[in-house]
């Protein structure tokens, strides 16, 4: 049915929609509304068997979940940001102990600086961890990305994120449809766990592993990760067969065929990409876009059949791989290793801390690619009057103090000063 | 010794080998013959290990009273690693490790699960030393303690990190000699003012039920946690275990040495009630707290000098303001 919602609570729908048993909440901006949503649902008594258990902090939320998981309970959790840092050892530990809890990233930049907006910090930082990673264009992507969610991870019995931009998602409303109850049931079986904690079948989890087979395990995750290549495909074929629209997947193509510069990028600023590529298309610009929705695993095969006719790639990354460059790029350039002739690859860093990535910047990114390409990392829309300002200003003084606070007194400087110029 | 000394039959009913003298019904868990072994032999505590010891008193007593029931999750920490070198496991029941700051939560979790899949009856235990209770783990059980969540925390304290290598916690007696408060320079060992008993904290949080109890005292012990079975809600037992090798101690002397923790005073036996104590268990003997120094290496810089060091002085004012708070001095009779 369709509803004009807020993104999160579209969401939380949903997630009740997949029975959860184990609701863990702990608050943090921007993941909190889908929370807040699931705890009402259950307050209401609309879910039957299902706990929602008002944790201390992110740790005990995953852990909680990592305990109801164990245990054979369906187990879900929402953060972002800061949150998934501070329970960055149970996110390993989850992927370890092969614990196919689903839980929601409310995409969001990690400090210092503070800030709440909009990044793909988070997810970068565990991406590494065994998690399966999936990213939401749109909050129906969200929605339905959420039930495949359960599903994938359940059959294979491997954590999986769902990722969701921050405020961009999560706090915008617009029209979703939400599925019925039926639906998603004749989609998601209920839970029967691989490994459980049971009094009358006592079993050890969690011992340790020497030099001898740990990197077996560790295989094995890397195996399920291939595995879950396919079965993404496989499930996101089934979500359609069964839901009528397309959902979910590997990646999307939009105008590839033909164009000689192709993007890579993942999550919401992909639709004002497809904008941008529709103005340049008048102009007779060609410009293809991939969207990755599976980032873990990451699906190398597909996006080389994808990239296959492009002279020129660009990796559009939301967060920063600070000693390195765009994360995502370092990822597509490895993919690229396996064609026979490579794309150039261009990689760009964009929408940082939350800032706005307008159509007029991506059109001059997009043609500076084409006309006047770049090597490293170049970063969109950066101020280089501030950047230059401060430089020189810290190579006068070894006490130069904060960076940040000094930028932010520089602009507002400005401001000050542009202020005092308006006529009254 | 000129003088007829007044014997105290001190071990009927209540220490370890007391079972052969009292009935059959009374004896205690280890003594039955269908008790579960849910810790079973074959493990790699070191000799003398009192954790060791107080986990397998306190998880049969556990296992008895829920009928076989019983989940244990463990945080990481010796009784974890000398337990579960796979593919050997020493636990004939359900048991998880996830991490070292968690088993407070991960508890938490597993009784939930009991609750939604239809297995209400499944009880819950959590255990950790005191590192991974009164330090890493304290987050977590601060808050599974403040929602009454239905889980029985078992901290098996023996006052520092003996997994690592015996460091300090927050739980290492003053003066202590550990492998990070050396007993070098000004203030050797581990300094006064510092730590905490968390026994009391768990009272702040006015759980049903709060317990301090000794691998000196088995039958106290295992009534504790038959006690704590009975109840729903948040529980908490610390257990006082001597760690031979953390300790500098003969593994001969455990139980000596926590029944001497008692008898000074230094670790207080007691019960409570939603933040009340209810019951504490008097000290038979008063002993002063240099016979319990003396038997480990870990207070020897204590005893160069003497037993005139002002640092002796202190210990034994914490044993005796331990004595006067909790009313441990046995009534005059």
């Amino acid at each position: 049915m369709l509803h004009q919602i807020e993104g999160s609570k579209a969401m939380a729908q949903a997630i009740a929609l997949c029975r959860p048993q184990v609701v863990c909440a702990y608050p943090i901006t921007p993941q909190t509304h889908i929370v807040e949503g699931l705890g009402e649902i259950i307050r209401e008594g609309e879910l039957d068997n299902c706990e929602f258990i008002n944790v201390e902090s992110e740790f005990a939320a995953l852990s909680v979940a990592i305990g109801a998981s164990a245990a054979g309970a369906r187990a879900y959790t929402a953060t972002a940001s800061q949150g998934l840092l501070f329970m960055a050892e149970a996110v390993y530990n989850a992927a370890g102990l092969g614990l196919p809890i689903v839980m929601t990233l409310g995409n969001r930049a990690i400090g210092a600086p503070i800030n709440i907006w909009n990044d793909h910090s988070d997810s970068m930082a565990m991406r590494e961890s065994g998690w399966l990673q999936l990213f939401a264009e749109t909050n129906q992507e969200a929605v339905d990305l959420h039930i495949i969610a359960f599903r994938l991870a359940e059959e294979l019995s491997v954590p999986t994120m769902v990722c969701v931009d921050g405020f961009i998602l999560t706090h915008a409303v617009e029209r979703v449809d939400l599925p019925e109850q039926a639906q998603v049931d004749a989609y998601l079986p209920p839970y029967e766990p691989v490994q459980s904690l049971d009094p009358n079948d006592p079993i050890s989890i969690g011992a340790m592993v020497g030099p001898e087979a740990f990197t077996e395990v560790r295989y094995l995750q890397y195996y399920k990760q291939q595995q879950a290549l396919g079965l993404i495909e496989q499930l996101s074929d089934e979500f359609a067969e069964l839901f009528g629209r397309a959902s979910g997947g590997l990646l999307r193509t939009y105008n590839v065929e033909d164009a000689e510069l192709v993007v890579v990028a993942m999550g919401s600023i992909c639709g004002t990409i497809k904008d941008v590529i529709d103005e340049m298309a008048a102009d007779g610009v060609r410009v293809g876009l991939v969207t990755l929705t599976t980032f873990r695993p990451f699906p190398t095969e597909a996006l080389n059949a994808a990239l296959s006719d492009a002279k020129d790639v660009l990796v559009i990354d939301r967060s920063l791989d600070v000693g390195m460059g765009g994360p995502l790029a370092s990822n597509v350039a490895i993919a690229l290793r396996e064609m026979l002739r490579p794309p150039q690859l261009f990689s760009a860093i964009a929408g940082l801390g939350g800032r706005p990535v307008p159509k007029t910047s991506l059109h001059r990114l997009f043609r500076q690619a084409a006309i006047q390409p770049w090597s490293g990392v170049h970063f969109l829309d950066l101020n280089e009057r501030v950047i230059a300002r401060e430089i020189h200003r810290r190579g006068k003084s070894r006490r130069a103090g904060p960076t940040a606070e000094a930028i932010l007194k520089q602009l507002g400087q400005e401001r000050a000063a542009r202020l005092a110029r308006m006529p009254r | 010794m000129s003088d007829l000394q007044k014997l105290k039959f001190y071990q009927k009913g209540t220490l370890t080998v007391g079972n052969r003298l009292v009935d059959e019904a009374e004896r205690n868990v280890q003594a039955s013959r269908d008790r579960s072994n849910s810790l079973t032999s074959g493990h790699r505590a070191c000799q003398g290990c009192g954790e060791a010891l107080g986990a397998r008193y306190a998880i049969d007593a556990a296992m008895r009273a829920s009928g076989n029931q019983l989940i244990a999750v463990n945080a990481t920490g010796c009784l974890e690693v000398f337990t579960t070198p796979f593919p050997e496991t020493s636990w004939q029941m359900p048991w998880m490790h996830s991490l070292f700051g968690n088993a407070a939560a991960v508890a938490t979790g597993v009784a939930a699960a009991m609750r939604v899949t239809g297995r209400p009856t499944v009880r819950v235990v959590a255990q950790g030393g005191d590192g991974g209770t009164t330090d890493i783990g304290f987050g977590c059980l601060s808050g599974m303690f403040e929602r009454n969540d239905d889980v029985l925390y078992v901290c098996y304290d023996n006052e520092g990190y003996m997994n690592t290598g015996v460091q300090r916690s927050s739980a290492t007696p003053p003066t202590a000699r550990t492998a990070t408060t050396p007993a070098v320079g000004a203030e050797p060992g581990n300094v006064f003012g510092t730590g905490k008993f968390v026994p009391k904290i768990a009272m702040a949080h006015e759980i049903p039920y709060v317990a301090t109890a000794s691998v000196a005292d088995l039958h106290d012990l295992e009534a504790k946690v038959t006690k704590a079975m009975g109840v729903r809600g948040a529980r908490y037992i610390q257990i006082h275990v001597p760690c031979p090798l953390g300790w500098g101690a003969a593994s001969h002397d455990t139980i000596k040495l926590a029944r001497l923790a008692i008898e000074t005073g230094l670790f207080p036996i007691f019960e409570a009630e939603h933040g009340r104590v209810t019951q504490v268990r008097k000290i038979r003997r008063r002993t002063p707290v240099v016979e319990y120094l003396k038997l480990q290496r870990r207070f020897t810089h204590l005893l160069r000098g003497g037993e005139a060091d002002p640092r002796v002085a202190r210990l034994q004012a914490i044993a005796d303001r331990h004595i006067e708070e909790y009313g441990l001095a046995e009534a005059a009779t």
